[in-house]
């Protein structure tokens, strides 16, 4: 493969909190404007794999990395601005979480620490992503009023409007359809069906289904290792190469 | 209905009753303090000239010619004392807060929360006597004036005694913020002070608020220390090296001098219940503006 056509680079990437293993040499490359679906049973690390790409692992006090992730060819823990990394990878967490603030200033808060301060262009950018999200018809009205104060799927589509406030060219999700219902879980693939085209997306999800709707790929994380990553077709199909991910899938474990 | 079950819902209904009185009984207690300061003070209030009660600095309990009971002077020595150390208090505690709570390795931040509650438990008798024999020399030497018993002195002493208080309520409120409020702003490109600035202060102000009120309170109630590092002088203070006396102070320093049920002991049950109300109505507005933050 050409260096062009990885977005992200994992290479033998170990994290270990204290004397408790997270993820074991994990190996994996994302191409651009690919979805690539992360399924695994809890505690197999995936919501390590996330923070290590935006590098919000380092304010947990007793992580340690080894090995090296690329992100545009570029080591991101060598990179010089990390808030310009967090920029670059939008990030949407299981419980969708309202910052203590209006659904104008969820959505405008990260902007705005980049320093856009224009009144108009704040609310561009606020339209856009809360149409973006599916969420834009449903708040128009009351953008003033707490996010928190929202359901529990609106919440999750403001985080996710908020995530791509900052115009991020990867956007990962942490099973974002926890706290929702399988109606809006769907509009909000269908949403991401529509962003791929300007984003790379990864997206961890417990729901093996879901993977296998959306994804391009699949990997298979299990106790910190990754035991398989491949086309989604193959993974879910009666012939994967690993026995334990046709297992996985299957439900006949985990 | 087997036996096992009976006993469950005994035990229950026991422990409910149980749980019950000890919520009453902080209601009982209150109105009790209420009712016993009234009590000792109520048959003044009608004879009481109001308008020189507020307005007058003259305080001469014991007067022969002609007894007065002015307590202006005195509610500005309280209230002088009360705002400088909260301008002292407020911006040291919650700053100290927000550092041990966010910023603080935290190995250091055991050490100094240790530390910070030890400051806590020190008695107000020896912050008085820390008041009267480092602060006052201290204050005489360093800005040459006559005595170093005064405002100034009351107020440094009561913000270090109010800062124990502010910082572990604040850190407390910090401290339940959820990590994914944090994560969030992180997330999004916020530095930690942006996310302390925008996020974590809004999401904690109610308990912020209240570690400052709780430090207001104490400030206000404080009796020992200002009695003994305020110089205790009836006068309107006009700058901070002027001597102040305390309404608390008053009531501490003449109760044990005032015969039982004269006009005196009544008049400083009287000053009881204003501090009462003071102390009353700061809780009341906290209250209020809390609601009014949480229904906005």
């Amino acid at each position: 493969m050409v260096t062009a056509q990885k977005k992200i680079e994992i290479s033998r990437l170990t994290v270990r909190f204290g004397s408790k293993t997270a993820l074991k040499e994990v190996s994996l490359d994302v191409a651009p404007n690919e979805i690539l679906a992360v399924i695994g049973p809890a505690q197999s690390g995936k919501t390590t794999l996330l923070k290590v790409l935006n590098r919000t692992l380092e304010t947990s006090g007793d992580a340690v990395m080894e090995g090296t992730v690329r992100i545009d060819g570029e080591d991101i823990m060598r990179s010089r601005n990390v808030y310009d990394l967090r920029r670059k990878v939008g990030m949407v967490a299981p419980l969708p979480v309202g910052l203590p603030m209006s659904i104008y200033e969820n959505v405008a808060f990260a902007p705005r620490q980049a320093g856009i301060e224009p009144r108009r262009e704040l609310d561009a950018i606020v339209e856009r992503c809360l149409r973006q999200a599916a969420l834009w018809d449903e708040v128009k009205d009351r953008l003033d009023s707490l996010g928190s104060k929202l359901s529990g799927g609106q919440q999750q589509r403001l985080t996710i409007a908020r995530a791509l406030s900052h115009q991020p060219e990867i956007l990962c999700l942490d099973e974002f359809s926890i706290a929702i219902d399988p109606v809006t879980t769907h509009r909000i693939e269908d949403v991401l069906q529509e962003l791929r085209r300007e984003m790379t997306i990864l997206l961890v999800t417990n729901l093996v289904q879901q993977a296998r709707r959306i994804a391009d790929r699949t990997a298979f994380l299990l106790n910190g290792e990754l035991v398989e990553v491949g086309p989604t077709g193959r993974i879910f199909s009666d012939h994967p190469e690993q026995q334990k991910t046709y297992d996985y899938v299957h439900g006949i474990f985990g | 209905m087997s036996g096992r079950r009976k006993t469950a819902v005994l035990t229950e209904k026991t422990m409910e009753a149980l749980i019950r009185l000890c919520g009453v009984s902080a209601v009982v207690f209150v109105f009790g303090i209420f009712f016993f300061v009234f009590r000792e003070g109520y048959d003044l209030l009608p004879r009481l000239d109001y308008r020189e009660f507020f307005t007058s600095i003259e305080w001469y309990p014991t007067s022969q010619n002609r007894v007065r009971y002015g307590i202006l002077a005195l509610l500005a020595g309280t209230f002088s004392v009360t705002v400088l150390a909260m301008l002292l208090a407020v911006p040291f505690g919650l700053g100290a807060a927000i550092y041990v709570s966010e910023f603080c390795p935290p190995k250091r931040r055991e050490t100094l929360k240790v530390i910070i509650e030890l400051l806590a438990a020190i008695p107000s008798v020896v912050w008085g006597f820390i008041g009267l024999t480092v602060m006052n020399p201290l204050i005489i030497y360093l800005f040459r004036v006559p005595i170093g018993l005064n405002v100034l002195n009351g107020g440094i002493i009561l913000a270090l005694m109010s800062v124990p208080i502010i910082v572990s309520i604040a850190e407390d409120a910090l401290k339940a913020v959820p990590d994914t409020y944090r994560e969030a702003a992180l997330a999004l490109g916020a530095t930690r002070w942006q996310t302390v600035y925008r996020v974590l202060l809004p999401a904690a102000r109610n308990g912020l608020l209240a570690a400052v009120l709780l430090g207001v309170g104490r400030a206000i109630g404080e009796t020992m220390a200002v009695l003994m590092a305020t110089g205790h002088a009836v006068h309107i203070p006009t700058s901070v090296f002027d001597s102040v006396r305390t309404l608390t102070a008053t009531v501490a320093a003449e109760m044990g001098e005032a015969p039982v049920h004269s006009d005196h002991y009544k008049v400083l049950f009287v000053i009881g219940i204003l501090l009462f109300t003071l102390t009353f109505l700061v809780n009341l507005i906290a209250d209020l503006t809390v609601r009014g933050i949480r229904n906005k």
